[in-house]
Formats: structure tokens, C-alpha cells, sequence
């Protein structure tokens, strides 16, 4: 893979690679997506929304200079900016790799932050020396208008131009709760959906509060991705059942709605409309449950049968898969 | 539709309202909490928004439309604090050059200003908002966008060439959005509030009497009815694809 090194989610001439049943690679123009959408197939998209999670500032008890990446929600508190998970970095910004960041000065539980308007309390050290539970302080209104104002995109040092919020933002973004983009949604555009439905097929979606890629610490890194909230809406869960029922395939646009749905169906026995945490570790060995295809924005566009295929392949680099062929 | 109808069918409807601290805006503001919305208002002056939010309770985002870097700070704000959107009201607009003035006499860059307010920020945050509308709308909660237009952009008004060209834009581009948002079953109505007596009508026309001009809160009603019913129509459209 190629990495992108300016904010452009939506290249006119971005490719589709798509892996056949029989293991055959293909190459199409990524609007061709829907010419890989059967009728009766349903597609499910994560709609989560990008927070502008990066906020620079200083660590108030040794004056140091700090940045902190909000990182993940905390069970139950979904959108509750005043206790929610942070990674802190030392000085420097995204334009030093991630792994090679100082780090920040020693913090302990209580210690202020300033972050531009925004006061901030650490609560807890969760995974020194870097994750902590942060408390955000002040009213609800307060809050966003600061994060809005004073936040900036995460991002990393392939990027070099700093992004803005619509660079994160999905075409379909909705409820922002995730801390980076669910990048598989910027192979959808509202003319894909138009033609995935002349196609007969459905179009779904859920909300998944994707957490960090990357924090720079090694052991840190090792556990991600964090739990992950998510939210199914009872439309999203007939549109798979009807397709189910119809003989239909469940194609996830992302890894995100793949935890998401296949977390539910672990939990439930089947998928059910509403809240849950993703705790589900992708991997080749897991066995789907529920999604038969999936579209990628992890090195290339996949859809495609088989996990184990692809990863023998060396097309994708964490766990992703599919029990059933598309295409 | 009765009035009593729209309140139950607005009650709790998620609402964005963008120029809600003067005039139409703030009726609406006033109305729509009234029937049970729950709203995020915007406005420029930060103060003024402060004031609005804590005597309505109203949500408060200060913001301006017309700047292409404030509108995904909006569209985070509004969709955070209401936890979706159901309706977005793109209400502000600004005038052009006043004194009004011929186009042979208005400078380019307060036509491109008069576009910027009345036209692309309609656009941009209608687009930015879109993902929200449209999932409120798979979700039977409803999905409809209010254009606030005028006359001045269907009649050729002398004087009023930046204001009059970018609300005839708005009204086409509310067509267009309104054609190409149907199957995702969000409507999208662009509306002439007539002459009102507002700040923004005073500043175009110092010499009009107040009296033989329509009630700022008067229009808001009928607004609010127009809206309900757009909601509902929204709403039936889910169900019926979702019997299907």
C-alpha cells in the first residue's frame, strides 16, 4: 500500500481490488462497488461521525508542553466528554511518528491540563505511562464549542498537510463519536447508495465509535483496538434479517461494522437493535456469524470470500474476513 | 394540519435553526420549543447566543454560515448536544450591500459575500448534516430541510440584485436536493416567509411601516405547522418502504 500523504478521501480515481470466490484479484474503479452488490444483498456502513480528538496544551503541575488524543469512551458514557479515555504525548505534534513521540511528563491522578478554553482533570492512570481517564470540566454546550473550537483531526506523519474536520468526515457521517475516521466509508458516496438500491439491494447502517490506530506505545498498541461502543438501529437489524431470509449476503463497508455486528451476534446469539461494546479481537481464526463480505479501506479495497485467503495473500494486515464469496 | 397535531408531531423532533437570534430565526426558536423541539440555534454574535439559549433553553452554537471552516464546527455542535437531526432550518442571510444599491454599483466581493451566506451555506451544511437527516429519516423520526426564501428571488426587484440572485439560487437548489433526496425520503422545501417586520427588513427598507408587515412570531406558526406536516409525510414514506 501507498500511503496517502495529502487529505484527498475521495479521489475521482480511487481503485476497488476485488478478491473472487475463487481467489482471482480484479481491479475496478472504485465506483464500480455496486456492480459487486447482488439483489437481495444488504450493505451496512458505520455512520459515525469524527471527533476532532487532538488537543494541545499544558500539563499545568510541571508546565510541560502536552498533547492529548482522545481515545475512547468510557461503558455507558457515550458522548460524555466530562470521563473518557485519553492518550497524552510530550511535546511535538503528528508530524513525528507516532512511535518515536516524547513522552509526556509523569502524570498522576488529579493533575490539571490545559487545553486552549478547555480545563482538564486526570482521573486515573489506566496504562502508564500514557492512557489515562480524563475529566474534561465544564457544561455540556461549553464542552463541544471548546472541543470545536481548540481540537484538531488525529493524524500521523504520512499525512503531512494538517486535515480538517471534513477530511474525517464520511460522506454519510452522522453522530460524531469515533476518534478516527471508519475509513472504509469514503468508498461510499450518496450515488453509490442511489445505485446499490436499483440494484435491489438494501443499505443499512449502524454507528460505531472507532477508538485510536495507534499510540506510539508499544504495549498499549498490542491491546488495540479499545472497546468500542456501537449502536444497531432496529431498521439496520430487519434489513439483515429480510436479506438473510432472502438468501441475501451481509456486506460490511469496514472492519467497525464487522466487530459491531458479529459483537451482537456473540452476545445475543443473533444480531439485535441497540447499544453494545465491541470487545471482539478479528482474527483468522474467529468464525463469522453474520457478515459474509467485506469492503476495506485496509491495504486496498477488498471484498472479497475468505479471511484466511486473503491474509495468505498478504492483502490485508489485521484480521479481516468473509465466510461466503462476493462477486 | 391543527396546531395541536404539529405540537405532538414536533414534540422532541431534533431542530437546527441558523440565524436564531433576531427576527424569523428567534421565532422559530420560540415557536418550535414551545411545541416540545428540542433546538440548536446559530448565530455570529456569541453573546447574543449566550442570551437566546438561556432564556429559551434553547441550545446555543455561535458560528457563521457564510465561512466554509465554521460549518462541520456547526454540524459536530448541533448533532453532538441534539444526539441527531431530524429538521435543519437554514434561516440566516444576510442582505448585500445596503443602502440596497443597482448591480451595476455592487462590489464583487459583497455579491460573493451575499452568496456565501445565502447560498453555499445552505449547501455546506445541508451536505454536512446530510448523513444525520438522512439516518432520522430510515429511522422514521422524519427528515426535512426549510430553505427560507423570498419573493426578491422570483421577482425582479430593482435594488436587490445580490440578495434577489442568491434566494432564487437557494430555491432552485432546494428543488434539486428536494429530487435527488426523495429516496432517501428527506424533503427539502424552500418557503417565501413574506414581509416581515425584522431587523433585516428595517435595514432594506428604513422607511417601511412596521404595521402593514407580518409578525415575525405570526409567520414562525405557520412554519411550525408547514414543518410538522413535512415530518409526518417523512415519516410515512419510512414506514411504507419499511412494510414493503
Amino acid at each position: 500500500m501507498i500511503a496517502a500523504s495529502a487529505p484527498s478521501q475521495r479521489p475521482a480515481d480511487a481503485k476497488l481490488l476485488v478478491l473472487s470466490a475463487s481467489g482471482g484479484l480484479t481491479q475496478a474503479p472504485r465506483a464500480a462497488l455496486p456492480q459487486f452488490v447482488r439483489q437481495g444483498d444488504v450493505v451496512v456502513a458505520n455512520d459515525a461521525a469524527t471527533l476532532p480528538a487532538s488537543l494541545v496544551g499544558v500539563h499545568q503541575r510541571s508546565g510541560a508542553a502536552i498533547e492529548v488524543r482522545l481515545a475512547g469512551w468510557l461503558r455507558n458514557r457515550v458522548g460524555d466528554l466530562t470521563r473518557c479515555l485519553a492518550v497524552v504525548f510530550g511535546s511535538g505534534d503528528y508530524r513525528t511518528r507516532t512511535e518515536d513521540r516524547a513522552l509526556p511528563p509523569a502524570l498522576a491522578a488529579g493533575d490539571r491540563l490545559r487545553l486552549g478554553p478547555l480545563s482538564a482533570t486526570v482521573v486515573e492512570l489506566r496504562t502508564p505511562p500514557r492512557l489515562v481517564v480524563l475529566a474534561l470540566e465544564g457544561e455540556r454546550d461549553a464542552l463541544w464549542a471548546g472541543l470545536a473550537q481548540h481540537g484538531r483531526p488525529v493524524q500521523y506523519a504520512h499525512m503531512r498537510e494538517p486535515l480538517a474536520l471534513w477530511d474525517v468526515w464520511t460522506p454519510i457521517a452522522g453522530p460524531p463519536v469515533a476518534f478516527e475516521p471508519p475509513s472504509a466509508g469514503f468508498a461510499v458516496d450518496w450515488r453509490t447508495v442511489a445505485s446499490l438500491r436499483r440494484r435491489g439491494a438494501a443499505w443499512a447502517t449502524l454507528t460505531h465509535a472507532a477508538g485510536l490506530s495507534s499510540t506510539g506505545d508499544h504495549d498499549l498498541d498490542a491491546s488495540l483496538p479499545l472497546p468500542e461502543p456501537y449502536v444497531i438501529p432496529p431498521r439496520t437489524v430487519r434489513a439483515i434479517s429480510r436479506a438473510r431470509g432472502r438468501g441475501g449476503r451481509v456486506i460490511a463497508i469496514g472492519t467497525t461494522v464487522v466487530r459491531a455486528l458479529e459483537s451482537s451476534a456473540l452476545a445475543h446469539g443473533y444480531v439485535v437493535a441497540g447499544e453494545g461494546v465491541a470487545t471482539l479481537r478479528l482474527d483468522a481464526e474467529y468464525q463469522l456469524r453474520v457478515v459474509d463480505g467485506l469492503v476495506s479501506g485496509r491495504a486496498g479495497r477488498v471484498i472479497g470470500p475468505d479471511l484466511g485467503r486473503m491474509t495468505r495473500l498478504g492483502m490485508l494486515d489485521r484480521g479481516v474476513l468473509s465466510k461466503r464469496a462476493c462477486g | 394540519m391543527a396546531r395541536n397535531q404539529a405540537s405532538s408531531t414536533l414534540r422532541d423532533a431534533r431542530v437546527v435553526i441558523t440565524g436564531g437570534t433576531s427576527g424569523l430565526g428567534l421565532a422559530l426558536v420560540r415557536e418550535l420549543r414551545e411545541r416540545g423541539a428540542r433546538i440548536a440555534f446559530v448565530a455570529r454574535n456569541a453573546e447574543r447566543v449566550r442570551e437566546v439559549a438561556q432564556r429559551t433553553g434553547a441550545h446555543g452554537i455561535a458560528g457563521d454560515v457564510a465561512r466554509k471552516s465554521d460549518i462541520h464546527l456547526i454540524a459536530l455542535q448541533a448533532s453532538a448536544l441534539l444526539g441527531g437531526v431530524d429538521v435543519l432550518v437554514n434561516n440566516a442571510s444576510t442582505l448585500g450591500p445596503v443602502p440596497l444599491r443597482p448591480l451595476a454599483d455592487t462590489e464583487c466581493e459583497d455579491f460573493e459575500a451575499a452568496l456565501a451566506a445565502n447560498l453555499l451555506g445552505p449547501f455546506r451544511l445541508t451536505k454536512a448534516l446530510l448523513g444525520s437527516l438522512a439516518s432520522s429519516a430510515r429511522e422514521g423520526r422524519g427528515g426535512v430541510v426549510l430553505n427560507i426564501g423570498s419573493d426578491a428571488g422570483v421577482t425582479a426587484y430593482a435594488g436587490w440584485g445580490a440578495y434577489g440572485a442568491s434566494k432564487a439560487a437557494l430555491a432552485h437548489m432546494s428543488r434539486i436536493w428536494d429530487e435527488e433526496l426523495a429516496q432517501h425520503r428527506v424533503r427539502v422545501r424552500c418557503v417565501d416567509p413574506g414581509d416581515m417586520d425584522t431587523p433585516m427588513h428595517a435595514l432594506a427598507l428604513p422607511d417601511a411601516d412596521p404595521a402593514t408587515l407580518a409578525r415575525p412570531e405570526n409567520v414562525a406558526r405557520t412554519l411550525g405547522i408547514l414543518l410538522a406536516s413535512e415530518l409526518a409525510q417523512s415519516r410515512s414514506g419510512a414506514m411504507l418502504a419499511d412494510a414493503s
